[in-house]
């Protein structure tokens, strides 16, 4: 893969380096994670030293040194979310996509993650996927949730709130 | 800009900002630290050095390491408050590395013997940070840094890889205040030289010492070490 997004996220920033922290996070958008050779592209660019870009990478959470799935499946175990039956939901999610939490399934489709807070208690239980949030998710849904990301078609199903 | 601030009732003049260990420094007051270094930024990360400032009446504790002198400042380095905080910071320490000789001749000075928290064991690492800043800010390379946080935080080099900027110095090993980073000779070219600590392997001079200037050889090796075990605590 070439570069040419990366220095354009870079020039955005002006190769500053007090903007590393909103340049990750861009690069990242662009993959879902960070490869190691845009890390080492991106110290160099930048010249900042490598074992910092590093440390950065590393240290905040958001941020995944390894590849995951186009879209990011947050079910969220949050206190209101749990109390109304999460857990049921993340059962049901991981066998959709036939995968365990923090794992990404082989078409590189799907990551599963979970959040202990998204801020919308209101709608729980909640399950992200991606920006979009679902609320008062049951497990007869997520299928159908899950099935219009997988046709490739982005964002889906009348019941989004 | 003086400014004049009293430690343990004594008063002394000193730059504005000066930090407050190294002012006590100047009086002959020592504080314990593992962490600081006058050569490099301070860090405040082993919280041995902690000390009670007062302003007015009211007192804090702060690590004196990065706290800054200030006009007016009343410091206690002894204070029963400080001792007995401090006692549970090397408690700590002696919990997650009880094997480091210098942590518990530490810890028996300041009357730590019996550690109430669960011992984690086979550490030698305190994450003081001390390699990672001389790495910066003395040799001016970085070759290694902090990665992840939390009780997977460590010191390594990026992706745990071989470093491509280590130029194989040993600073690392001779700051470290545990003696957990460890130079060791390698089979390769001679002077060949790596840095062990745990999984952290630090590669050795880019040019594998094969410029005219270099002498480094296995002699300069040996003496290097034995220099760097009689200056560990």
């Amino acid at each position: 893969m070439g570069f040419e997004k990366v220095d354009e996220i870079l020039e955005n920033y002006a190769y500053k380096h007090d903007a590393l922290i909103g340049i990750l996070q861009d690069v990242q958008r662009l993959e879902n994670y960070l490869p190691q050779e845009t890390l080492q592209y991106i110290g160099r660019e930048l010249e900042v030293p490598l074992s910092r870009v590093y440390y950065i990478a590393t240290f905040y959470k958001s941020f995944s040194l390894e590849p995951r799935g186009r879209h990011i499946v947050k079910v969220c175990l949050g206190t209101a979310c749990h109390l109304n039956g999460a857990v049921q939901n993340l059962e049901q999610v991981e066998r959709v996509l036939s995968i365990r939490e923090g794992e990404t399934t082989e078409d590189r489709m799907f990551s599963l993650e979970t959040v202990n807070c998204v801020g919308t208690c209101a709608l729980a239980p909640v399950t992200m996927v991606g920006e979009d949030y679902y609320g008062a998710v049951t497990p007869g849904r997520v299928e159908k949730i899950l099935s219009a990301y997988s046709t490739g078609s982005g964002s889906a199903e009348d019941g989004k709130d | 800009m003086m400014v004049t601030l009293t430690i343990d009732g004594q008063i002394i003049h000193v730059e504005r900002h000066t930090p407050i260990i190294e002012a006590a420094k100047q009086l002959g007051i020592s504080i314990p630290t593992l962490c600081h270094h006058e050569g490099l930024q301070p860090f405040g990360s082993c919280r041995l050095c902690i000390v009670e400032a007062f302003r007015g009446n009211r007192s804090k504790l702060v690590t004196s390491c990065n706290y800054p002198a200030e006009e007016g400042l009343t410091v206690l380095t002894a204070s029963d408050r400080v001792l007995e905080t401090r006692k549970m910071v090397m408690e700590l320490l002696l919990a997650r590395c009880p094997d480091v000789p210098g942590i518990r001749r530490l810890a028996e000075k300041m009357g730590v013997e019996a550690v109430g928290f669960k011992k984690k064991g086979d550490q030698w690492c305190i994450l003081c940070g001390l390699c990672v800043r001389a790495c910066e800010q003395m040799v001016g390379v970085s070759a290694i840094s902090f990665a992840s946080r939390g009780i997977e935080r460590e010191v390594k080099t990026p992706f745990g890889m071989e470093s491509d900027v280590c130029i194989g110095c040993g600073t690392c090993t001779y700051i470290c205040p545990t003696g957990c980073i460890e130079m060791t000779g390698d089979p390769g070219p001679p002077g060949h030289r790596v840095m062990d600590m745990g999984d952290l392997a630090l590669g050795s001079c880019s040019n594998n010492h094969d410029c005219e200037t270099c002498d480094i050889d296995q002699g300069f090796l040996d003496k290097m070490k034995r220099a760097i075990e009689s200056v560990r605590l």
